[in-house]
């Protein structure tokens, strides 16, 4: 019969169509703004509309996302910042794009290089968001970060992030990547543990 | 649902070692063309190197007896090198044979100033807008070509981009890494300081004031006389007119621009404008060490990233002579295969778009692709710049639950949908109306016109690189190369049905067989050592082939990186398939093609 294929696809807008509805009784009234209905709505079960109530709703960052990267200082008994950075350059040789900027510090009596960056910088209207610093960098001191609500109203003054923009504490860094975090730490403390027995022994 | 078994008659290759039936075509047809040609044609010696040099006076003899004789009736890819320090250019063709097997490489070098080659239009149509891209980015000239104007850079640009010794604006240095960055590096907005901010050039005698796009008037006189003519034996007389399609128009999905010659509402002649969205992406890629290029090709076809770091890897692995372990092997096709669903079901989505069904379908299957980009996100950190595979490897393991995710979505979630869609609009009468016998492009024709992927085997040809010539370990599954025997819209539109279930099927086959493992070659390195030497990687990425032309000269930066774009050339046979049809359809044809903007223009 022709028209029969249109009445079917019309079916299946149907079929989307009630589901939605279906859906939203389901869950009675609490289909939105609730942590569990969002998992199950991003989720291969969904049915219905998958929309986020963005920005009262935000979706569940997988620990691998990626925008832009830090710098990981830890606190020292003083509370001075201590950087993990030994600015050998890697991220800035790696970066495709270019982005990153380090000063290197000097010793000023002996004017020898010092490991440990004085400034720090990343055009980040330049940055593609690839990840090369943070997964090539040998000492886990730069990281990509989950914040991805980066606008701003100046982008001429604003978009070259020093050194001080671009720190956050390691606690941080353990908050948003704990996987990656907790299998660092331990190759850390393995690393650090043959140092010593070298030093001793 | 039919789908072409033709696996049988398709012989193996690759380039990680050729199996020997391949060899041995390779070696005959070389033997046969180094006899025939004793003084024009002579083996490529140079270490790294492989293919025969044509002597130019040759080529086109050369290449007729290699179509006509030989069967290398499909060429894949024309494009140029500069050797600088040679002073000399040189053109590379890459031709195979569409009953499977490896590549036969030919080159033809040419003094760098006044660089002539004649042109294999007449021969391979599907050269025509390769060698168009080679005369603007390299200037060299192709003699006898029907329509030689440049295509991705506008008509008046001074220079050519792609030779070695021209510097783009902002141009900083010859190589990255860049000295000022490190370790002295004060950041500074480098838009506003180099010396070469400025460093657009003109023609001597050219003035902005004033400037009548040439080009423009050349491309409108191609199309043929606008005059009048004796209109259908009334005695009316009618004028052909001719209309712009875009460049800003949401039916070309992006920045791209028709010319058609409308006689009445029916199309005599229509031809592609491009470039828009230029951005020398293999400049960028040469001043780039090998690594950077990696999250780059992203950027190319952004629908399928995945599929893009694949090619790219291949070729430079290649030429480094390393493979991935196993486990990595399966990811990257368990991404590869995910990528072809993703894209085919958006193409499906954006095809209906066109053809008027406003964002319906097109909302139904990007909610599918949500949750494939879901699992890309979680694999790589991004849901579509990937920047995942590494040279021997790819960037990291799998995540916790995401076997399980795909587990989910290719044994239920998918299946479902595909179904759902074929119940949706297979037999839908609009569309079977809009689509069936529009835009019909013969076997014989998408094979001259170098039509590559869902295109080319919606004509009749079972041409699948996953099964002509394998690489990584496409030869271990089981499945069938679609195919379709029409060669209009509808059956195009059908076949992306047929591969997105030939895909669930591999993805059946990965998450049986995807073993533990390492998921990278060595340590993984920022610097990687390239041998001197050429390479073409090339992969059945979802819209067809795509391949990377890859020249090492054994600096951290390749000398030579060319990406063969498959949308690019797949619209080289958009003007033959929109003839005699009607506007309307011209967008369904444009649609049922499947192009990314960027990947056109790079």
């Amino acid at each position: 019969m022709y028209g029969w294929g249109i009445l079917k696809g019309l079916g299946v807008t149907l079929k989307h169509f009630v589901e939605t509805f279906w859906d939203d009784l389901r869950w009675l009234g609490k289909r939105y703004f609730n942590e569990e209905a969002l998992a199950v709505r991003q989720g291969t079960k969904a049915r219905g509309i998958f929309t986020v109530q963005y920005p009262e709703e935000k979706l569940t960052l997988p620990e691998e996302f990626r925008t832009i990267p830090f710098l990981v200082y830890e606190l020292d008994e003083h509370g001075e910042k201590q950087y993990r950075c030994t600015a050998c350059g890697i991220c800035s040789k790696v970066c495709p794009p270019q982005c990153i900027w380090i000063q290197r510090s000097t010793d000023p009596e002996t004017g020898r290089p010092v490991p440990s960056p004085i400034e720090f910088s990343i055009d980040i209207d330049m940055c593609m968001n690839c990840g090369f610093c943070a997964e090539f960098c040998p000492f886990d001191a730069i990281k990509m970060d989950h914040d991805f609500e980066l606008s701003s109203y100046d982008r001429q003054a604003t978009h070259i992030y020093n050194k001080e923009q671009l720190s956050k504490p390691v606690s941080y860094y353990a908050s948003i990547r704990p996987t990656n975090y907790a299998r660092e730490e331990e190759a850390r403390a393995a690393k650090a543990k043959s140092k010593a027995e070298k030093a001793t022994g | 649902m039919q789908s072409g078994a033709e696996g049988a008659c398709v012989i193996q290759g690759t380039g990680h070692g050729m199996s020997e039936p391949s060899k041995q075509i390779i070696h005959d047809a070389v033997e046969t063309l180094t006899s025939r040609f004793t003084d024009s044609v002579k083996p490529d010696e140079r270490q790294g190197y492989s293919g025969l040099l044509v002597d130019p006076q040759k080529l086109v003899e050369f290449a007729t007896v290699l179509r006509d004789e030989l069967g290398y009736d499909y060429l894949s890819s024309v494009t140029g090198v500069d050797y600088l320090p040679d002073g000399m250019m040189e053109v590379v063709y890459h031709a195979y044979r569409t009953a499977g097997g490896a590549a036969l490489v030919f080159k033809a070098q040419t003094p760098r100033e006044d660089a002539v080659v004649p042109s294999l239009v007449p021969i391979y149509p599907g050269a025509d807008l390769q060698e168009r891209e080679a005369w603007d980015l390299f200037g060299i000239h192709f003699a006898e070509h029907p329509d030689l104007r440049r295509i991705l850079t506008w008509e008046g640009f001074h220079g050519h981009p792609l030779r070695k010794d021209w510097k783009e604006a902002y141009f900083e240095e010859d190589a990255k890494p860049f000295d000022i960055r490190w370790p002295d590096g004060k950041a500074i907005r480098v838009e506003d300081s180099t010396q070469y901010r400025k460093n657009v050039s003109y023609p001597s005698e050219f003035t902005l004031d004033g400037w009548v796009p040439e080009g423009d008037t050349l491309l409108y006189a191609g199309m043929g006389d606008v005059q009048a003519s004796d209109g259908n034996g009334d005695d009316i007389a009618t004028d052909t007119i001719i209309v712009n399609l875009g460049p800003q128009h949401p039916s070309t999905h992006g920045v791209f621009r028709m010319v058609a010659e409308l006689d009445g509402e029916t199309i005599v002649d229509l031809k592609p404008v491009m470039g828009y969205l230029h951005r020398n992406h293999e400049k960028i890629g040469e001043r780039n060490t090998f690594l950077m290029n990696m999250p780059f090709t992203d950027r190319l076809d952004y629908i399928c990233s995945m599929g893009n770091n694949f090619g790219y890897a291949l070729a430079v692995e290649q030429l480094m002579g390393i493979r991935p372990p196993e486990r990595a092997e399966y990811i990257r096709v368990m991404m590869a295969e995910l990528t072809r669903i993703l894209n085919h079901i958006w193409a499906i989505g954006f095809l209906l778009n066109d053809l008027g069904a406003y964002f319906t379908p097109a909302l139904y299957v990007i909610k599918e692709r949500e949750l494939i980009l879901d699992i890309f996100e979680a694999v790589s950190g991004s849901r579509m710049m990937c920047n995942y595979f590494r040279f021997g490897g790819v960037a990291r393991d799998l995540p916790e639950g995401v076997i399980e995710k795909v587990h989910d979505l290719v044994y239920e979630r998918l299946p479902r949908h595909l179904d759902e869609l074929d119940a949706y609009l297979v037999q839908n009468e609009i569309v079977r109306a809009r689509l069936i016998d529009v835009g019909v492009l013969p076997a014989e024709q998408a094979i001259a016109y170098s039509a590559a992927g869902p295109v080319l085997r919606a004509s009749g040809v079972p041409y699948d690189v996953r099964r002509a010539d394998p690489y990584s370990i496409y030869d271990r599954f089981d499945f069938d190369v679609a195919m379709r025997p029409n060669g209009d819209s509808y059956d195009r539109f059908l076949i992306r049905l047929d591969e997105a279930h030939q895909s669930l099927r591999i993805l059946r086959q990965v998450l049986r067989d995807i073993p533990e493992g390492e998921i990278q070659t060595g340590k993984p390195r920022h610097q990687v050592r390239v041998p001197a030497g050429e390479s073409y990687g090339r992969v059945e990425n979802p819209k067809g082939e795509l391949g990377y032309y890859v020249v090492s000269n054994g600096t951290p930066n390749p000398w030579r990186y060319h990406v063969r774009a498959t949308s690019f050339i797949n619209l080289s046979a958009l003007g033959e398939m929109c003839k005699g049809h009607k506007v309307a359809d011209v967008v369904a044809i444009l649609g049922s093609l499947d192009i990314v903007l960027g990947e056109v223009d790079r």
